[in-house]
């Protein structure tokens, strides 16, 4: 199987914004299929359906238990989604960084000028 | 003296077409507005470390203009230009954005000031018109890392050789 494409895939499955809905829920621990289907207030067809796609691509994983399927978020697969958004930030906080040097002499002059205060 | 630190930068993505920066700073908001609205200020910080700011024009005032234009440290220039569509001086700006190497797309950002305690979180709501614009805009910062990476490489070369 095509192991190049999964990072694609998962990029794509995130764009789906009920998907991310799933993640986000996911995010905060493990959940069965009917629990999600309450907290989405999703019909569970689509709720299944959302959740084999994000398990396609390794976003999920699924264990069963009893009669039941408990799926959690496979954090490693968001690794470069993650990464992406990351290299966007830095670029961001550089330029904020110069920003709080700029900031820091707004204020030593402000208080300078402010000597009634 | 120790001077409180300031946060550092935050960047989710909302929805397919946006972008969301929030940061706080060690300073009222109004020094936040001005530092963000004065082309004398603009120049020292809009370009971080990847270039110098030869133009920073701003017309404040709803229906002006702005253009902020750099020349990369690698040599090339990017410029950028739009409007002021709403000004709530110390409060909010909502702006278009066009990238003039894309001209025929542009984005609206929508800026707020929150101040607490002498500080101020700024977030930057920014509003494409297609996912692939903002996934465009988003690579841009990989391009900068990836220059960044590549100038410590060379740094290290040059270094070892």
């Amino acid at each position: 199987m095509a192991r190049a494409a999964t990072t694609a895939d998962a990029f794509n499955a995130v764009a789906e914004p009920r998907r991310r809905q799933i993640l986000d829920v996911l995010a905060g621990g493990e959940h069965s299929v009917n629990d999600l289907v309450g907290r989405l207030d999703l019909a569970q067809p689509l709720v299944s359906k959302h959740l084999r796609v994000l398990r396609e691509v390794g976003l999920v994983d699924v264990r069963d238990e009893g009669r039941q399927r408990i799926y959690r978020l496979n954090g490693r697969s968001l690794k470069p989604i993650h990464d992406w958004v990351k290299t966007f930030e830095r670029s961001w906080e550089r330029r904020f960084a110069e920003m709080d040097v700029v900031l820091e002499e707004l204020k030593e002059k402000e208080e300078g000028d402010g000597g009634d205060e | 003296m120790a001077v409180t630190s300031s946060g550092t930068a935050i960047v989710t993505l909302p929805t397919d077409t946006q972008i969301l920066i929030t940061r706080e700073f060690n300073a009222p908001k109004h020094l936040v507005y001005k530092a963000w609205t004065t082309p004398e200020l603009i120049k020292r910080w809009w370009t971080g470390d990847r270039g110098e700011a030869t133009v920073v024009e701003v017309d404040l005032r709803v229906g002006g203009t702005w253009r902020y234009v750099m020349v990369a440290n690698e040599g090339f220039e990017v410029a950028f230009h739009g409007e002021y569509r709403e000004i709530v001086p110390n409060e909010r700006l909502v702006t278009t954005e066009v990238y003039e190497a894309v001209p025929d797309d542009f984005a609206v950002n929508t800026l707020t000031f929150a101040e607490e305690d002498g500080r101020t979180t700024i977030t930057l709501l920014v509003e494409h018109s297609s996912k692939q614009a903002r996934d465009m805009h988003v690579d841009s910062g990989m391009e900068g890392g990836l220059q960044e990476a590549l100038d410590k490489l060379e740094q290290l070369a040059v270094s070892l050789g």
